[in-house]
């Protein structure tokens, strides 16, 4: 099964939720019945999901569904205890967090976790970490290769903010930027890994509606111009169905629905998970 | 002169306590345990720098190298043999783990270097008069602040401007996510170990170069002491451990001078309760609610 599904192309994409364009290359992502345990509670089950190398794709459900379940699989902070994760098509089995951030996956939190204390560009080169190769020894001796190092990597943390013109905060302590900046930083940070893979955890909570729709334009200009795939979990329907070119919809721990928009909308399980079934006796 | 004696004497005893106190305070910061057998890798580092120059006839300055990459394999070791197993343990675990080594280690010393003292032979001796006479400062006192001072600069060029650096520093804010953005925690916790205890090694020489009686448990008061420095000044906090452990050091030397030498201690820790009821978190830490 295994080596059957190692290295395959997209076949078709009614089933894989993968736009035109990525087909016939290796997906980003491929999730292969993976699910996990918690003692005897299923917290995500028989769950089969592909990303294209430059798809949106949208993850949804009611709260406790397992959504941020799934992008802790896919980091690698839970051990699948079932099925195959692949990484632009290498299996992820028993790769730590650290692996999987080289392989090209990073992420963004649900709720803020920027290193506060640090400076905005500080926590962009944080994100630098492993592609910045120098040695501790030339670090502490100031040897050229240090300066140079140094200056590559101010200079890319800048190119990095300005996605969100956010070059002149730059020296301001992380924990001291607005709200709005923090959440935009925190995406900075992440493409700074250089991902394949970028898993965005709710991105647009408590945005309003302007830096919502500012949002989605970001989103699609980071794709465009980094060629990688998104994957991002959100509440906000209007982000969701407006960007999003594949959606799945989780429901304790199940896929219960995938496809587009159009589709996803109009389906009936799915309006059972988001209204309640006994809607109809009211 | 007198005052000047006794401040010169104080801030020489608290150099070595920041010294020590770094290691605690780094510790502290990036692996969130204290570490209580920092105190006798202190005194593991003086017996091999004992025994480097008086058994093994080596110069003072290669004793210290000796000692250094001694209690850096050491204290790696410790790390990963006592601590890392625990990483997900509850803390108090990992600090009963911490008396544990500390005791195994004054034990393992006790039984292999015996209980009777040691006269450690300073790694500098003689002293520089000034004043006719009137003030002599020690070579080792000035050599102390010294060596302090160039290792307080270069830990914090070290954290603020090396990769390394920021990965420690990322990993004391919240090692989960330094892990996604791709930092080998295990790896940034076990340099910080070595880190600490090669600075534990160059203390434990300075201290012996002072006061120059070696026995297992030489390190145990002045562990405690640098760890209280490390309170006082903030633990967690690089500056403020250097603080900590500068005023610890002129606190207990005037109170020994003017007030008592028994009551030096009491003098030192009722300081340090006073400072923690006004400032909880020591005097350049910061206060961090906990979250519910």
């Amino acid at each position: 099964m295994k080596e059957f599904q190692k290295g395959k192309m997209v076949p078709m994409p009614s089933t894989a939720l993968i736009p035109e364009r990525d087909l016939g290359k290796i997906p980003v992502l491929e999730c292969i019945h993976v699910g996990i345990e918690f003692g005897g509670l299923k917290a995500v089950e028989d769950f089969n999901f592909t990303i294209g190398k430059t798809e949106i794709a949208g993850l949804i459900g009611p709260n406790g569904a397992g959504k941020t379940t799934v992008f802790n699989l896919l980091t690698r902070v839970y051990t699948p205890t079932h099925g195959t994760i692949m990484i632009d098509g290498q299996d992820t089995k028993g790769k730590t967090t650290v692996q999987l951030s080289k392989m090209g996956v990073a992420r963004t939190f649900q709720n803020i976790r920027l290193f506060s204390d640090m400076t905005v560009e500080d926590n962009v080169r944080v994100g630098l970490h492993n592609r910045m190769k120098y040695t501790t020894a030339s670090g502490i001796l100031r040897l050229p290769s240090y300066w140079k190092k140094e200056k590559e990597s101010h200079e890319r943390a800048m190119e990095l903010l300005s996605i969100f013109d956010m070059q002149d905060m730059a020296g301001l302590k992380a924990g001291n930027l607005p709200y709005g900046a923090q959440r935009r930083l925190e995406i900075v940070r992440a493409l700074a890994t250089e991902p394949k893979l970028l898993l965005l955890d709710e991105p647009a909570a408590g945005m309003n509606p302007n830096e919502t729709g500012e949002l989605m334009e970001n989103i699609v200009k980071i794709r465009d111009e980094f060629q990688i795939a998104v994957l991002l979990i959100e509440h906000d329907m209007k982000l969701v169905m407006g960007i999003c070119e594949g959606i799945c919809v989780l429901n304790f721990g199940k896929i219960i629905a995938k496809g587009t928009a159009e589709e996803i909308q109009s389906n009936p399980e799915v309006i059972k998970a988001y209204l309640g079934n006994n809607s109809m006796e009211g | 002169m007198e005052f000047l004696s006794y401040l010169i004497s104080g801030l020489s005893l608290g150099s070595v306590y920041a010294i020590i106190a770094l290691g605690y305070t780094m510790v502290y910061g990036i692996a969130k345990m204290l570490n209580f057998a920092h105190g006798d890798v202190i005194m593991v580092g003086g017996y091999i720098s004992y025994i480097a120059v008086s058994y093994m006839g080596l110069p003072g300055w290669v004793s210290v190298i000796a000692a250094m990459v001694v209690c850096t394999v050491l204290g790696v070791l410790i790390e990963g043999l006592a601590y890392k197993p625990l990483r997900a343990a509850t803390s108090l675990a990992v600090l009963i783990t911490a008396i544990g080594v500390s005791y195994f280690l004054q034990n393992s010393a006790l039984l292999i270097w015996g209980a009777n003292f040691k006269t450690y032979p300073s790694v500098i001796s003689g002293t520089l008069n000034l004043f006719d006479n009137r003030l002599s400062i020690p070579y080792v006192s000035m050599l102390t602040v010294v060596v302090c001072i160039v290792i307080m600069v270069g830990l914090t060029l070290f954290t603020s401007k090396t990769k390394m650096g920021k990965a420690m520093r990322a990993c004391s804010e919240d090692k989960g996510a330094a892990q996604l953005m791709g930092i080998n925690v295990n790896r940034t916790i076990s340099v910080t170990f070595a880190i600490g205890s090669a600075l534990a090694a160059i203390a434990g020489v300075l201290l012996c170069s002072s006061f120059p009686i070696l026995k297992p448990t030489t390190g145990s008061m002045p562990g405690i002491k640098a760890f209280t420095a490390a309170v006082f000044g903030g633990i967690g906090s690089i500056p403020g451990a250097f603080l900590g452990g500068l005023l610890l050091g002129v606190i207990e030397s005037f109170a020994k001078a003017y007030i008592s030498t028994q009551l030096a201690n009491t003098v030192v820790f009722a300081v340090l309760i006073i400072v923690l009821l006004v400032r909880p978190a020591g005097l350049l830490g910061k206060y961090v609610p906990e979250k519910v």
